[in-house]
């Protein structure tokens, strides 16, 4: 069969799926998205979290048919969402989350990023524009194998967006759908943190 | 590699020349890793690739009566079926110790997932697909799953014709190896003992769980060899055991590190990487092969499970007279690293204590369950649940605090080792005690802390909501480790680094290459720091990791900081020489300080050590580069004696001490960890911010195995019964508590740096401190783990 929706804010079609396949297989290996995880294929882990609909979920439990017309965030394109969201002011009220208009209204803006990517260090992507949440989780510790590290910074940036000064125990509920192997959560509960005291509007690279 | 999208790369960092060592310089992987960039094993791709599949046996142990591929090798999109007969050489068996794991199952299966069957084929469900039209015929044989029915009079013997180094001097040859260790004379002291204690514990397996499941990718190559593209923490022993079985000499066998999701000692062995190389020489197209959770459960070793028996005896003002232990690990149905978690759970099984009077026997064994190996912590960590249960049950009958009673027999520099080794480095045992006790601790009744009501996120059971305090009670327990560091027993453990010093841009930058295995444990970034601090540059290249260079050894045993990153410090030293040999060519003439100063590469310049400049870098490499490739060694150790256990075996120690603080709902058996403090000794932090972050994960993982990790074996059919994340669980981030880590810094003399491997001790105390706890909350005596709420309830 032929699945058509808007990946990062850009219309993608695949053809020839299974309907078998799973979201997180046409990303992967369909549309050359490889950034999010299989670790379990049974939504247990976390690693494979993305936006559809603005909403946190295991894209290995969704079939891919399932997603047809509707719109779907990867970590590829999390620094691009957090940077349009703030320009549109952000989530102020510290509870709004995306709507759903909100979320099929996003685009990114290929120019900017592809003037981005000629900017950036081509081996390490320094420079790389990222949002509040990548850079918190470079500067804080939080990245060591990594694997685990895109499911987590979607759920963490969605957390964000809901809650801009979320307890302890508020970050902790809302990754407890990620499992991480390599840090025992305490980088990842500083990088949350240390996003959430930068805020959404001071931009990436400011704690280095 | 042409037609590939995706390979790893270079990762080139600029930095101040500051970010040398001590500094938290940040990962230079750290910006492909958050953007999804970063090229893992199971994100490789090419074109044309087809998928390969593995079918792995449904029973544990039974002779293969018949294979019957027609059906599979008649579905549409498959390209190729291979069984044991498809094998191209006559060597058929590979391991790391001992060569006895089939690469294919050959007329025997000896444990549940044994893989006995490869297909490829253009989408990975036709493959699995087709892999299950493959019809196999069994006939079971009686399963070997413990030290009796091992040693049984009429036990099979799981393999048939042993001759492997060990089989000479093991008791029975479903005993993989054997080491005891005497010295002094352990009935004699115990007349001395006022208190004797005694226990068995039982420690389950665990899973290394790594979130980045065994994948890879295999291409053919024009000249006959094969490319492998692969997650592992030994690029040059994977090689070694990959060539002979393909046939093809090592050159032909050219492997490139791909991103490595986790470790932790489950890739030493080799999982898929023969089988996709198999598939790819015989369809002549690339292969790919990633396993799933289920699949990765079955394709790869395990921590040993263990028995241990121990024995204790003290005197009434609290000195330890003697031990007496055995350690039987089951090892499950190949060697893996066996034999030396034999000599690390025997050398190390009386802890960080000093007891001169010991009679030691630790043994593994061959049998049908689950092979086990390598994971972090290595046979220590059996051993140290097991030592400091018995050190808290002889502070109790003696009356005696247990920080105290552990510090007045802590290990110092200069002990002896039950193997007649002394320790030579600081051995800060009590120093460590000393400081996690004075941590201030967590205050009572934290779930009240909200104000009104009792926030149950905060409480065991949590947003269960199945108690808001009531039948909760608090405990608080201690443990201390000590783990070796580096391979041990006499093994040439080296590492091989190459560093390129040249001009580029009008800067002077270095180019490491290292065969070293970045598993996330944060090599690369080490070596980018050492190579500033080393050479004066700022901009620093890792090469990836390939066997275009000479061995790195492998990335465990906590021993990579100090072997590959004390092999990139050794290389820069020798081309920091060759630096300034070429200035003083160029330039001695203009200034007698480059004949007679001590000179050193600062800032990007050559200075002498009184801060003079004589020459920028830039100048001195322009037109010139230098390129050195050298091997570093640690200090020569030797075998354990067979019989005595003597000898001088192990490279370097380290320590860590845990304080555990758990709250127990006493009614429903629910452990909430509330903290879990460390103090380890690194003896320096070449990296403070990766240091912590390594404690912290260890310490985890340690947490994991007290209250909840284990792969549970069915004792009647030898099958694994929970290979899934749904029924294996590992903590998520609300079992975590808060980690505060003290780190103290005692350099050891014979270590580059002064450093020490940190990577395993917190996995060890992690473990009793949290039973310690449990126990001093209960007041039950606990000697397994994982404990499980029925433990608690007696239900």
């Amino acid at each position: 069969m032929r699945v058509t929706f808007t990946v990062n804010g850009r219309k993608q079609e695949a053809d020839d799926v299974w309907e078998g396949e799973s979201l997180l297989y046409v990303l992967r290996e369909r549309m050359g998205l490889p950034g999010s995880k299989n670790a379990c294929e049974q939504g247990e882990c976390g690693s494979c979290t993305v936006r559809l609909d603005g909403v946190p979920v295991c894209s290995c439990l969704v079939a891919a048919g399932q997603v047809e017309g509707r719109e779907v965030v990867t970590v590829e394109g999390l620094a691009d969402f957090a940077k349009q969201r703030a320009e549109k002011g952000g989530c102020a009220s510290g509870a709004c989350g995306t709507s759903l208009q909100d979320a099929q209204q996003w685009q990114s803006k290929p120019s900017d990023s592809e003037l981005r990517s000629r900017a950036a260090d081509s081996q390490t992507g320094e420079n790389t524009d990222l949002s509040p949440i990548q850079q918190a989780f470079i500067d804080a510790g939080a990245v060591q194998c990594g694997f685990c590290t895109p499911g987590l910074l979607v759920a963490a940036d969605e957390l964000l967006e809901r809650n801009d000064s979320p307890s302890d125990a508020d970050i902790r509920e809302a990754l407890s759908g990620n499992l991480c192997r390599c840090t025992g959560y305490e980088k990842i509960l500083d990088a949350v943190r240390l996003a959430a005291a930068r805020g959404e509007n001071r931009t990436a690279g400011q704690g280095a | 590699m042409a037609g590939a999208t995706r390979t790893p790369t270079n990762l080139t960092q600029g930095g101040k020349t500051d970010a040398g060592i001590g500094a938290s310089t940040l990962r230079p992987d750290g910006t492909l890793k958050v953007t999804g960039e970063f090229a893992y094993s199971s994100d490789m791709w090419h074109e044309d690739m087809l998928w390969g599949f593995t079918l792995r046996s449904t029973v544990a142990h039974a002779e293969i009566v018949s294979i019957d591929t027609s059906e599979a090798l008649a579905q549409s999109g498959v390209y190729a079926v291979l069984t044991y007969d498809d094998l191209p050489t006559d060597v058929k068996n590979y391991g790391l110790e001992i060569q006895d794991t089939p690469v294919l199952a050959h007329g025997k299966v000896r444990h549940h997932g044994e893989p006995v069957a490869l297909v490829a084929a253009d989408h990975p469900e036709t493959a699995r697909r087709a892999a299950a039209k493959i019809k196999i015929e069994y006939k079971e044989l009686p399963v070997i799953t413990d030290e009796a029915s091992a040693l049984a009079e009429d036990a099979i013997l799981v393999h048939e014709g042993r001759d492997d180094h060990h089989s000479g001097h093991v008791p029975h040859p479903n005993i993989v190896h054997r080491q005891p260790i005497i010295r002094g004379n352990a009935d004699e002291a115990a007349k001395k003992a006022d208190v004797i204690v005694s226990g068995e514990y039982v420690f389950g397996m665990q899973d290394q769980a790594f979130l980045g499941p065994e994948s890879g990718l295999a291409v053919p190559g024009e000249d006959g060899g094969v490319d492998l593209y692969v997650a592992t923490q030994w690029l040059h022993s994977d090689l070694k055991q990959i060539a002979p079985v393909l046939g093809l000499p090592e050159e032909k066998v050219r492997m490139t590190l791909s991103g490595v999701g986790g470790a932790f000692g489950g890739r030493e062995d080799i999982s898929m990487q023969i089988h996709a190389s198999l598939l790819a020489l015989r369809t002549g197209k690339p292969v790919k092969i990633v396993y799933n959770r289920f699949e990765s459960f079955f394709g790869h070793v395990h921590r040993h499970p263990a028995k241990l028996w121990y024995e204790h005896g003290a005197t009434k003002d609290g000195k330890l007279t003697h031990l007496k232990c055995r350690i039987v690990l089951d090892g499950g149905a190949y060697a893996s690293a066996s034999p030396a978690v034999v000599g690390n759970a025997s050398s190390l099984s009386v802890g960080p204590y000093v007891v001169d009077d010991v009679e030691i026997e630790a043994i593994a064994l061959y049998s049908n369950n689950p092979p086990c190996g390598a994971m972090r912590g290595f046979g220590a960590v059996q051993a140290c649940f097991a030592y400091e249960a018995q050190m808290d049950k002889l502070a109790k009958k003696l009356g005696m605090d247990p920080v105290e009673f552990r510090q007045l027999n802590a290990m110092e520099q200069g002990t002896i080792m039950p193997t007649g080794q002394p320790v030579d480095s600081p051995a800060p045992v009590a120093e460590l005690l000393r400081r996690i006790k004075a941590m201030p601790l967590p205050p009572e009744q934290q779930w009240l802390a909200a104000g009104e009501g009792a926030d149950v996120r905060a409480l065991p059971g949590g947003l269960s909501n199945t108690t808001h305090g009531e039948g909760v009670v608090r405990g608080i327990g201690y443990a201390v480790g000590i783990k070796n560091v580096g391979f041990s027993e006499g093994f040439d453990d080296y590492s091989t680094a190459r560093v390129r010093m040249e001009v580029v841009g009008g800067e002077a930058v270095a180019t490491v290459h290292t065969a070293m295995a970045e598993v996330g444990q944060g090599g690369v970034t080490v070596h980018a720091q050492i190579a500033r601090t080393e050479l004066g540059v700022e901009q620093v290249t890792i090469h990836p990791a390939d066997t275009q260079v000479g061995s790195a050894g492998s990335t465990s045993a906590s021993r990579q900081t100090y072997m590959t990153g004390g092999a990139v410090k050794n290389t820069c030293e020798n081309v920091r020489e060759k630096v300034l040999d070429i200035g003083r060519r160029k330039f001695g003439t203009y200034h007698p300080a480059w004949a007679t100063a001590e000179l050193l590469l600062e800032g990007g310049k050559v200075v002498t050590d009184a801060g003079e400049v004589l020459a920028d870098l830039a100048d001195v490499l322009e037109g010139e580069a230098v390129d050195l490739e050298l091997e570093f060694r640690h200090r020569p150790t030797e075998a354990f004696d067979l019989k005595t256990g003597q000898g001088f075996g192990h490279v370097q120690y380290s320590f860590a001490a845990h304080r555990a603080v758990v709250e127990v709902d006493t009614e429903l058996g629910l452990v909430k960890v509330i903290e879990l403090a460390v103090a380890q000794d690194v003896g320096k932090a070449l990296n403070p911010l990766s240091v912590v972050g390594q404690i912290q994960g260890g310490t985890t993982q340690g947490l994991g195995v007290a209250v909840m990790e284990e792969i549970i074996v069915d004792p009647k059919t030898a099958k694994v019964r929970n290979p899934s994340f749904t029924d294996y669980l590992i903590p998520t981030i609300l079992d975590t508590p808060t980690i505060p880590v003290d780190v103290l810094e005692l350099a050891d003399e014979h270590a580059p740096y002064g450093l020490r491997g940190i990577g395993e001790a917190p996995t060890l105390s992690s473990t009793p401190a949290v039973l310690a706890a449990i126990r001093n909350a209960t007041g039950l005596e606990l000697n397994k783990t994982p404990v499980r709420p029925e433990h608690l309830t007696g239900t």
